[in-house]
């Protein structure tokens, strides 16, 4: 195959795959607007003002709302105002809550990446930038409802009260993990907390959510199942087998796609195609489409309260795309310079979560630049103590680590004979 | 006792269990209204209603997804793939999610869920209503591969599934649906209604995942068989004349390995008969089983006969088929080795 008359030969030749009528077909491949080294720009994602979009009645009719597919709902403006129709369901005190979770992640986040630097695991995925999607979101659940979460959602755990320190030894896979040393970091899992087993297999569990929601409502219970995706794995059949079995049987779930602009190296162009907006998704399987601000913790939790209320009400899913930016790496195996400018975190438009919550409190007078530097500092203390708990019992490469024969337990109910003989043979 | 085809002994069991939990739910591709295409569900929408026994829209992994979502809630979904040739768009939600919910999430969550797909030729499906995709289940840890080969065993191990904590597949001849099948398509085929294993007791009663059954006893040979090759071996070893003891495995996962040992020390020989594909097929592993626990009682090679590796053909369908007269060429060359 090295005779260049070969391979030319092989070659349609010009005129020989062109018809007179159309000049030869060509490949579209999308690109992101820029690469490492040019100047961020973010002029193609269209950001109305807060407080402009409109928030219709939870039995609406999907038909009649299509724009909320299409645009982006805000709460907070510039000047740290909550305005509009989306805004005043919370209080001072919720509000601080949620500061305070947000908070109490990214400092969490900062000390499991350095563990992972240290060497006390093998693995970490952070959150920065996106902490107010899944912190304020849990919030408008209830006990029993059930989340299948992916791996950057770790705000539900935290806002919902799950132990740093549980949290710690499951990173660090240590005698006192949860999951005994059968997971990667960060895959947690807590029924108790509704949170259910992450699985490393993008979307898998979007249609999970769906088929619990589908059997609570087989029970004629009242809880509600929330499915979460990435832009990125919208593209898995996974996801689309959701919609359709959502839509079908109008599931009493909360479909939400976090769309942090990138999935590892992939710009979300690659997953969306040619459709305007990831929410669109929706709209043809008729079910209610709304874009929000994800960096806005006012707007997500009044958008989640929304699409829960559906859901508790038996009116069906709700699709949710969360406009927010992945700040950090992809994960502790992963360097964004190597595809996209090092600045264009700064050029986000929508800003930083936790800044904008803590200035939105300020301006409420509930809150101050001294009592923010206040809380930085406990919340450090109280991360560093679960932190230091936790590495009592273990870090990953340590001689306290779940044993060898947990490794065999839990594959069955019962152990199969196969299973025991083995277990012997491994003579643990 | 009742006599029942393979169908209405299915169709029992998920009746029973339907009656007895209101926890268990069917449903798949035309499992609703219909009552499935081979008609394993009929009547189940009309007497537990349309939120236990419902149609599916065409997405495999859709059924066995949402399976997943119900199982981890607390129900005991009995689903249906319409032919296991179509399981493969749901084989991610099997072997990553269904088999592994126990295990990853240190039994917080669990999936006990049956996955009833008809397998297996003998009816010119072709390469897309044909295959035995079994080996593809047993390597996967975590969950439970059974294979009955007639009513009374299907209805008994179908039971033992649905009440299962753990993931089964319910892998049914279809061939056998409607009698047992000898191997030998140009002549009749005898109705379950006229064959003893076609007794099944009304109301609950349970086989346990496991446990092999000797079919026909002997002392020269052993074969080890599964699902319709169970009733081509009968033929095959009536038509050779040869003493061989059939083991009708009826669960490869967890496996009988203490009824094939014994026998196999106790006849010195063995043969291992399925309709999947040779090449890393169920019977690589019964062989390698046999040889590690029975090496110094065997006075021949283990043989296997098997589906040849292409994939399934329609016109050449029995040549493709290891029928009776394989099987009794390998029978032989056991003997005479």
């Amino acid at each position: 195959m090295s005779d260049p008359n070969l391979i030319r030969d092989m070659i349609p030749q010009d005129g020989a795959a062109q018809s007179a009528e159309h000049p030869p077909l060509r490949l579209h491949v999308p690109e992101p607007a820029v690469r490492p080294g040019g100047t961020p720009d973010f002029s193609n994602i269209r950001i109305p003002r807060a407080g402009q979009v409109n928030r219709p009645d939870v039995d609406v009719d999907a038909e009649t709302i299509r724009d909320l597919a299409f645009s982006v709902i805000r709460v907070l403006n510039r000047d740290g105002e909550a305005v509009g129709p989306w805004a005043g369901a919370l209080s001072d005190n919720e509000l601080l809550e949620g500061l305070r979770h947000m908070m109490t992640l990214r400092a969490f986040d900062a000390r499991m990446q350095m563990a992972q630097r240290q060497g006390k695991t093998s693995f970490y995925m952070q959150h920065m930038g996106e902490e107010a999607v899944s912190c304020a979101f849990r919030k408008a659940l209830n006990p029993g409802d059930m989340n299948f979460p992916t791996y950057r959602q770790a705000g539900l755990l935290i806002a919902g009260g799950y132990s740093l320190v549980e949290m710690a030894c499951q990173i660090y896979s240590n005698t006192h993990d949860p999951l005994k040393g059968r997971q990667l970091p960060v895959m947690y899992s807590s029924r108790e907390h509704g949170f259910f087993t992450i699985s490393g297999n993008l979307a898998t569990q979007y249609i999970q959510a769906v088929g619990w929601a589908m059997a609570s409502a087989i029970k004629n219970d009242t809880k509600i199942a929330v499915a979460w995706i990435g832009d990125g794995a919208t593209a898995e059949s996974d996801f689309h087998a959701a919609l359709v079995f959502a839509s079908t049987y109008r599931a009493p779930v909360v479909l939400n796609i976090v769309n942090n602009q990138w999935a590892i190296s992939t710009f979300q162009g690659i997953a969306r195609g040619g459709s305007g907006t990831f929410a669109a998704r929706g709209l043809g399987f008729g079910i209610p489409a709304l874009r929000v601000d994800g960096n806005d913790y006012l707007a997500v939790h009044a958008v989640a309260k929304w699409a829960c209320e559906r859901a508790r009400r038996n009116l069906g899913p709700t699709l949710i795309e969360h406009v927010t930016y992945r700040v950090g790496a992809h994960s502790t195996s992963d360097d964004p310079a190597g595809y996209r400018p090092k600045t264009e975190s700064e050029a986000w438009p929508l800003g930083d979560p936790v800044i904008r919550l803590k200035n939105h409190l300020i301006v409420r007078g509930a809150w101050s630049e001294e009592r923010h530097k206040q809380a930085e500092a406990e919340i450090l203390d109280t991360v560093l103590s679960a932190q230091k708990e936790a590495e009592s019992y273990g870090t990953l490469h340590s001689e306290q680590r779940p044993s060898a024969r947990d490794m065999f337990e839990g594959v069955f109910a019962d152990m199969p004979p196969h299973l025991r003989r083995q277990r012997q043979e491994a003579g643990v | 006792m009742p006599r029942r085809t393979m169908i209405e002994a299915i169709r029992d069991a998920m009746d029973v269990m339907m009656s007895r939990d209101d926890n268990v739910v069917v449903f798949g591709e035309d499992v609703g209204y219909f009552g499935g295409v081979f008609r394993a569900s009929q009547g189940l929408q009309a007497k537990y209603g349309t939120s236990r026994c419902f149609d599916t829209p065409i997405s495999e992994l859709g059924i066995v997804g949402i399976a997943v979502g119900m199982a981890a809630y607390g129900l005991k979904p009995c689903v249906e793939i319409q032919f296991a040739d179509y399981m493969y768009p749901a084989y991610d939600q099997i072997v990553s999610e269904a088999a592994r919910l126990r295990y990853r999430s240190n039994g917080q969550f669990t999936c006990p869920l049956v996955v009833r797909m008809p397998t297996g030729g003998g009816i010119f499906g072709g390469q897309t209503h044909s295959q035995s995709p079994e080996a593809l289940f047993t390597h996967v840890c975590g969950i439970k591969t059974v294979v009955p080969s007639n009513p009374r065993d299907a209805k008994g191990l179908l039971i033992s599934a649905i009440e299962d904590p753990d993931p089964v597949i319910f892998l049914e001849p279809k061939r056998l649906y409607n009698g047992p099948f000898d191997g030998h398509h140009d002549r009749p085929v005898t109705p379950w209604s006229k064959h003893d294993l076609g007794e099944v007791d009304d109301g609950h009663f349970a086989i346990p995942l496991g446990s092999a059954a000797i079919r026909r006893p002997g002392e020269a040979v052993t074969i080890l068989a599964y699902g319709t090759m169970v009733h081509v071996a009968e033929t095959a070893a009536t038509e050779s004349g040869i003493d061989a003891e059939i083991i009708d495995l009826r669960s490869l996962l967890p496996l009988d390995l203490d009824t094939i040992e014994a026998s196999v020390k106790k006849t010195g020989r063995c043969v291992i008969v399925h309709e999947a594909t040779l090449t890393s097929g169920f019977g690589a592993e019964l062989c390698a089983l046999v040889q590690t626990r029975c090496f110094y009682h065997l006075e021949a090679p283990i043989v296997r006969v098997a589906g040849w590796d292409t994939p399934y053909p329609h016109a050449q369908e029995w040549d493709y088929f290891p029928g009776p007269a394989r099987i009794g060429r390998a029978l032989i060359e056991t003997l005479e080795a």
